[in-house]
């Protein structure tokens, strides 16, 4: 895991990424690692990595945001330095748009994404009710698989209600998780919880894998 | 387990009308409510009905027309400049007497505006959507739950009043995401549509919708009507939310998610000493105005919060017949204030 030059994170819309790609360069920078994040998201012109520039900046983190991230134009495009990863030292970390309709813009890339060597994780949150269903989720791998023209390494369980969150939810939203890994043949890495659950997840589950993370969604109340 | 699923305030709109039994949508593509429409041409071919994307929101507003007349429960969803497209429609769906369900996700205006939050549409929602003598039941959910439970509630409204009736939502609203669980919507009695176009098969005298009438005072006559029923929903539909209110010195009045950003203000106020509370209308029309009258007896001044020039603020200071001075603070363009901002505002006037 995270020992490719690019890391993709990419799933249905709404499911986390973001979240997961910011934890993910935060926690890999403060390792010491070289970490370029880039915010390739076509699809939501909102809650965008570009919220968290300033937090990424400082843990020394590469920030590869579109030009007009958080403004009024409504047309995301491409940032310009885009390409710089395929030459750059530094990891790239892709926060991908949501579902195959944003993964479309990878497949334009692929062929150098390959050639630099990528892992490519899905994220996985019961709650969403789209891909609650794990075939419908499983679909959704694979429509992201076929307009990225990349393959998923594994799937991130990232079940989660939000800042209601509770122990409960993330523990019953494992055998899903499971159940994905199983129909895609593709490894369940980790599953992802909130650090103020940590406490209670490893007492009550202490056999799980568990990440945990921090909540970076802009706050604002 | 939960039986709450994680949604957008978008998503939670379109699948709270699906449950309310709305069978069609009719809408065209607009930032930020885009989800809206992708999340009913995804759903509604599995779940028995049908969503077209029209070839403007003009012809959208006017499918409703037909399709209510017509008796199914229908919805159409658009963001201001949209919004602004449907006013024509939308007198005529209030002259012709038809129920319909209109979300309005705002976004920062005039003209082409922004595609950020803001609250700017609030006289065009609550005075003027469309020309005539007229008014729509508009609602304004302050959170993902309410957006689920306010759309029920709104195709109940608009059945029983046959009226339209508006989700008044912004950029934020629709875009966040929270828990939502849909069985919590409450259940109204409603009456038999016994004016639907549906054909009558030689069985009953046939339905006529229009919104055309030749004699000045038969046209005159169903606007008394429509008054009627205006007043009755001013009597029985009034919602809000009041939070530290009952000591309060200074009351801020806000709505939708502006009052989320002030109920922080409230607190952080209260802990430095201000008799601080909250006053959140949940019908904008019909408006709490005999509510906050009453506050106004023992409140020493009011602060309106929004996200626009000053609008609502109108409606405050008519509510309390200006018994107690009325301040407003707003962003606009789609900035979104922090609490300290309302903070400082609420410092000020406590002075």
């Amino acid at each position: 895991m995270y020992n490719k030059k690019i890391i993709i994170i990419a799933g249905h819309y709404g499911c986390g990424k973001t979240n997961i790609a910011v934890n993910l360069a935060a926690e890999l920078a403060k390792e010491g690692q070289a970490v370029s994040i880039v915010d390739l998201d076509i699809v939501n012109p909102y809650f965008r990595t570009a919220d968290n520039n300033k937090m990424l900046t400082s843990f020394g983190v590469d920030t590869i945001l579109p030009e007009f991230a958080n403004t009024n134009v409504d047309i995301p495009s491409l940032p310009v330095r885009f390409k710089s990863i395929f030459v750059s030292d530094r990891t790239a970390i892709i926060d991908v748009g949501g579902d195959d309709d944003g993964a479309v813009v990878l497949g334009g890339y692929a062929k150098d994404i390959i050639n630099t060597g990528y892992e490519m994780y899905f994220v996985y949150n019961k709650y969403r009710p789209s891909i609650a269903d794990v075939n419908n989720a499983y679909y959704m791998m694979l429509a992201i698989e076929h307009s990225s023209k990349l393959k998923f390494d594994g799937i991130i369980n990232n079940s989660n209600l939000g800042e209601e969150t509770t122990t409960d939810d993330i523990l019953s939203a494992l055998p899903d998780a499971k159940k994905l890994a199983e129909i895609s043949g593709k490894p369940l890495f980790t599953t992802t919880a909130l650090k103020r659950l940590k406490q209670e997840l490893i007492t009550t589950a202490p056999d799980e894998n568990f990440i945990f993370i921090d909540d970076i969604t802009k706050k604002i109340f | 387990m939960s039986r709450k699923v994680l949604m957008k305030g978008n998503e939670a709109v379109a699948e709270a009308a699906i449950r309310a039994g709305c069978k069609l949508f009719f809408g065209y593509p607009i930032t930020p409510q885009t989800d809206l429409s992708e999340y009913m041409a995804k759903q509604m071919p599995n779940r028995g009905g049908l969503s077209l994307q029209a070839e403007s929101e003009i012809a959208a507003i006017n499918m409703v027309l037909g399709a209510s007349a017509s008796g199914a429960r229908v919805m159409t969803s658009s963001s201001s400049p949209g919004i602004s497209l449907k006013g024509e429609g939308i007198s005529y769906i209030v002259g012709s007497d038809l129920p319909c369900v209109i979300v309005n996700v705002q976004r920062g205006g005039p003209g082409l505006g922004g595609i950020q939050p803001a609250q700017s549409d609030y006289f065009q929602a609550t005075k003027a959507l469309g020309h005539g003598d007229m008014h729509l039941i508009v609602l304004a959910p302050a959170n993902i739950q309410e957006m689920a439970i306010l759309t029920g509630e709104a195709f109940d409204l608009a059945d029983i009043y046959r009226t339209p009736v508006m989700i008044l939502a912004d950029g934020a609203l629709g875009q966040m995401m929270e828990p939502v669980d849909f069985a919590a919507k409450p259940v109204r009695v409603l009456p038999e549509k016994t004016w639907v176009c549906n054909g009558h098969q030689n069985k009953r005298p046939m339905n006529i919708v229009n919104s055309l009438y030749i004699q000045p005072e038969e046209l005159e006559q169903k606007n008394i009507e429509r008054f009627e029923r205006y007043k009755k929903i001013e009597e029985t539909e009034v919602k809000y939310e009041e939070y530290l209110t009952d000591d309060a010195e200074i009351v801020v009045v806000a709505y939708g998610i502006t009052a989320r950003i002030a109920r922080t203000a409230v607190n952080l106020a209260r802990a430095e000493g201000i008799k601080a509370g909250l006053h959140r209308p949940i019908t904008l029309y019909p408006f709490p105005k005999k509510r906050l009258n009453k506050l106004a007896d023992k409140v020493d001044i009011f602060l309106s919060v929004e996200l626009n020039m000053g609008q609502m603020i109108d409606d405050i200071k008519l509510a309390i017949e200006c018994k107690k001075p009325v301040k407003h603070f707003g962003r606009t363009g789609g900035v979104m204030p922090v609490p300290e901002e309302i903070l400082d505002n609420i410092r000020r006037l406590a002075k």
